[in-house]
């Protein structure tokens, strides 16, 4: 089959299209949908096609308008609500873990909430702090979401499509650093499995585990690598809650090796969590430390080579696995 | 005077702050008015004064966190005079004193010697028995790898390192250096002992049998041994005694593991036993695959151990992966022991004395050498029909001290 190529945000905007087109009570709110086209341009158009009842602009208010996706998916929508930056979710939190992940629970199961947030992420293109975090490991962290992350044209695609099957809130990570990435995607490509976790590159040598933005640079490393003739397998996580430790454990029972890429900060990060997991059930399969690459913990500064510093590179990767294969 | 102290409001409340006066020096008070905000654990009260009276001083400033029954105030009643008392000082905030307990000194156990090695080498070598204390790693740290595991395996790779035994390192020590460094404090062994034991009294549901064995056959097959041999070669019965349990043990292998949430049965047989020292405590050095020793090499292990065991001189090897444990107490002392169990293993063998009883025995009654022999076993693993079968195994053993020689 022909493969066609297109940008992340293009293959963003086919996804939700195509959830409009699917289901009538999918509906996308968000700051600037609508007229403005969305502030990374990746619902541009779809007012024009969908009208206002479907792609709907809200106040600059966090708190509210997912409040009121909870609301909505409650009364039996299916919203798509779009949190600009996940650097602003902090503000629609209460929201969030108190209402969306809480509430089957309250509600002693009577009550899903089949909401989808979706959240641009991560570093972008020297948007400062305060827009540029990697916040995934805190909403990894609560127990009633499910914790997605697109990291790559495919899962732009497609996430979206199976997030909105879940009769449970889903946040879904967008990553603002691939928006204009040129990509070949199947004309045909749908829905992808959010329960696994996916290998992305088959290896011996070493397991690479990442996620987000780390995807792409490991499998760059990765390439490099296998020309220095190590096989490094790659782990796109996917799925950051609930985790799939069922593909980690095997792949290190491979490879007794394990690195972590991350672009969110080090001190209880996704690293954290997946190492825990190797160890309590993997221990005896390790052949060397388990090493990790992640963010530097400081705000994320603003000049480009700051920027870029503040998160593992594919160069920081290859040299990180030379030295843990002992060359 | 009418002294006004921090009121308790509940028998959980054990201070307050004073967040606010609301009453000054010279105001009269009435019975039931407010003299004070007062900031506790169940949040912000209003505090009433239950007299009447004139506010002669204030005695604690705004802010200060103060005990249950600290005195704030003092009233002068309407009908009285001031009176002299040393109410001068006033209680001002100051800087909270950190009061925490000394933090606990971290105890520093030495190893002999500490292997670095991964873990999945670590599982490769014990699965195919390879010593690995002798390969020089290759991995991160001088780690030992997997790779080095499969060198040594496939025999390519020569034990690099030195084996320094222990032994010889207290050879070439001066004496006094050596008492140093070999030495634990009684108070160590004891409180290692304490330990373990409280352990196992606390988790293990033990069992108790007790058996009385007859010792003629033994005795009679040991002396007729030792008359042909030099004193130094002698057999002791203790050596006869662990030959008999290894091979009971391996009729009813559900004696020899341990308790890990389940009872785990071990392949090897190495059997614990009790050195009891000195100056008090005990260690108890393992000998390994007990049951594929011959009686003899039994007691030259008894000889080598024991003494050594005594002055510190044990490899930590030594004392480790007994799969169960005897206690003996040897001769002239009590005639039974009833052990507690050393966690995690799930039984211990007590050897008591060895006396001479009068004993019915084929309608005849005679004089026999009677041994008590007591088991106690971990129910959680075990129950007492199993101990049964070892102590009847352990019994028939005895009475054929031969086939135990022969091995």
């Amino acid at each position: 089959m022909k493969m066609e190529k297109m940008t992340y945000r293009e293959a963003l905007k086919q996804g939700i299209r195509e959830a409009l087109l699917n289901d009538e009570r999918v509906f996308l709110m968000g700051e600037d949908v609508g007229h403005y086209g969305g502030a990374f341009a990746v619902s541009k158009g779809l007012l024009q096609e969908f009208g206002a009842d479907r792609i709907m602009d809200v106040p600059l208010s966090e708190s509210g308008f997912v409040g009121a996706g909870v609301g909505a998916a409650l009364a039996g929508m299916k919203p798509i609500v779009e949190v600009m930056t996940v650097n602003f979710s902090l503000l629609a939190m209460d929201q969030i873990i108190n209402n969306a992940a809480t509430l089957l629970h309250m509600s002693g199961g009577q009550l899903n909430v089949p909401l989808v947030i979706r959240m641009g992420c991560g570093i972008g293109r020297q948007l400062a702090a305060q827009h540029s975090h990697s916040w995934e490991p805190y909403f990894a962290s609560v127990p009633g979401l499910i914790v997605l992350s697109v990291g790559t044209h495919e899962d732009a695609r497609g996430m979206l499509l199976s997030a909105l099957k879940s009769p449970d809130p889903v946040i879904l990570f967008e990553y603002t650093f691939m928006l204009n990435m040129d990509k070949e995607v199947a004309p045909d490509a749908g829905a992808v499995d959010i329960t696994k976790a996916k290998v992305r590159r088959d290896g011996k040598d070493i397991t690479l585990i990442t996620y987000g933005n780390g995807v792409y640079k490991s499998l760059e490393a990765a390439e490099e690598l296998s020309s220095q003739g190590i096989e490094v397998e790659v782990i796109d996580l996917r799925v950051l809650r609930p985790l799939d430790e069922e593909t980690l454990l095997a792949s290190v029972a491979k490879t007794h090796r394990a690195l972590v890429v991350e672009d969110a900060w080090r001190s209880g990060g996704m690293a954290a969590e997946v190492f825990s997991r190797i160890i309590e059930k993997g221990f005896f399969e390790l052949d060397a430390p388990l090493q990790r690459l992640c963010g530097q913990e400081v705000p994320i500064p603003y000049p480009r080579h700051l920027e870029e510093a503040s998160v593992p590179q594919p160069q920081d990767i290859v040299d990180t696995i030379r030295k843990m294969i002992g060359l | 005077m009418i002294e006004f102290k921090m009121p308790s409001l509940g028998a959980d409340m054990e201070d307050g702050t004073l967040v606010e006066w609301r009453k000054k020096p010279g105001d009269l008070i009435n019975r039931g008015d407010i003299i004070a905000d007062v900031d506790t654990q169940k949040g912000l009260i209003e505090i009433e004064v239950f007299e009447e009276g004139i506010i002669e001083r204030l005695l604690l400033e705004e802010g200060v966190k103060v005990p249950v029954g600290t005195l704030m105030a003092v009233l002068r009643p309407l009908d009285g005079e001031t009176e002299d008392k040393d109410t001068s000082s006033v209680i001002s905030p100051e800087e909270p004193e950190i009061r925490e307990e000394a933090a606990v000194k971290p105890s520093i156990e030495k190893e002999e010697r500490r292997v670095k090695i991964t873990p999945l080498a670590k599982r490769i070598a014990q699965e195919n028995k390879v010593d690995f204390s002798v390969i020089e790693g290759t991995g991160p740290e001088g780690a030992i790898v997997k790779k080095d595991i499969e060198k040594t395996m496939a025999g390519s790779a020569v034990p690099s390192k030195e084996v320094v035994r222990p032994d010889e390192q207290a050879k070439a020590a001066s004496p006094t250096i050596k008492k140093e460094l070999r030495t634990p404090s009684t108070k160590a062994i004891r409180t290692a002992v304490a330990a373990a034991m409280s352990k196992s009294n606390r988790e293990i549901p033990h069992y108790f049998l007790e058996k009385k064995i007859n010792m003629s056959n033994a005795m009679s097959w040991l002396k007729e041994i030792n008359s042909h041999r030099p004193v130094q070669k002698r057999l002791l019965a203790a050596a006869l005694l662990i030959k008999s349990v290894a091979a009971s043990l391996d009729e009813v292998p559900d004696l020899n593991g341990v308790w890990e949430d389940e009872l785990v049965i071990k392949n090897e047989i190495n059997i614990g036993f009790v050195v009891s020292l000195r100056a008090g405590g005990i260690v108890v050095p393992s000998l390994k695959n007990a049951d594929l020793k011959s009686v003899d090499e039994i007691m030259e292990w008894l000889n080598d151990v024991i003494p050594r065991a005594r002055s510190f001189n044990l490899r930590s090897s030594e004392l480790s992966d007994s799969t169960v444990t005897i206690s003996s107490l040897g001769e002239g002392g009590a005639d039974k022991v009833f052990g507690i169990i050393y966690p995690p293993q799930v039984a211990i063998i007590g050897f008591g004395n060895i006396i001479e009883e009068p004993v019915a025995q084929d309608g005849m009654i005679g004089i026999h050498p009677m041994l008590f022999v007591t088991l106690s076993g971990d129910h959680r693993a075990t129950d007492g029909m199993i101990g049964s079968r070892f102590l009847t195994a352990l019994n028939k053993h005895l009475q054929t001290p031969e086939k135990l020689g022969r091995v």
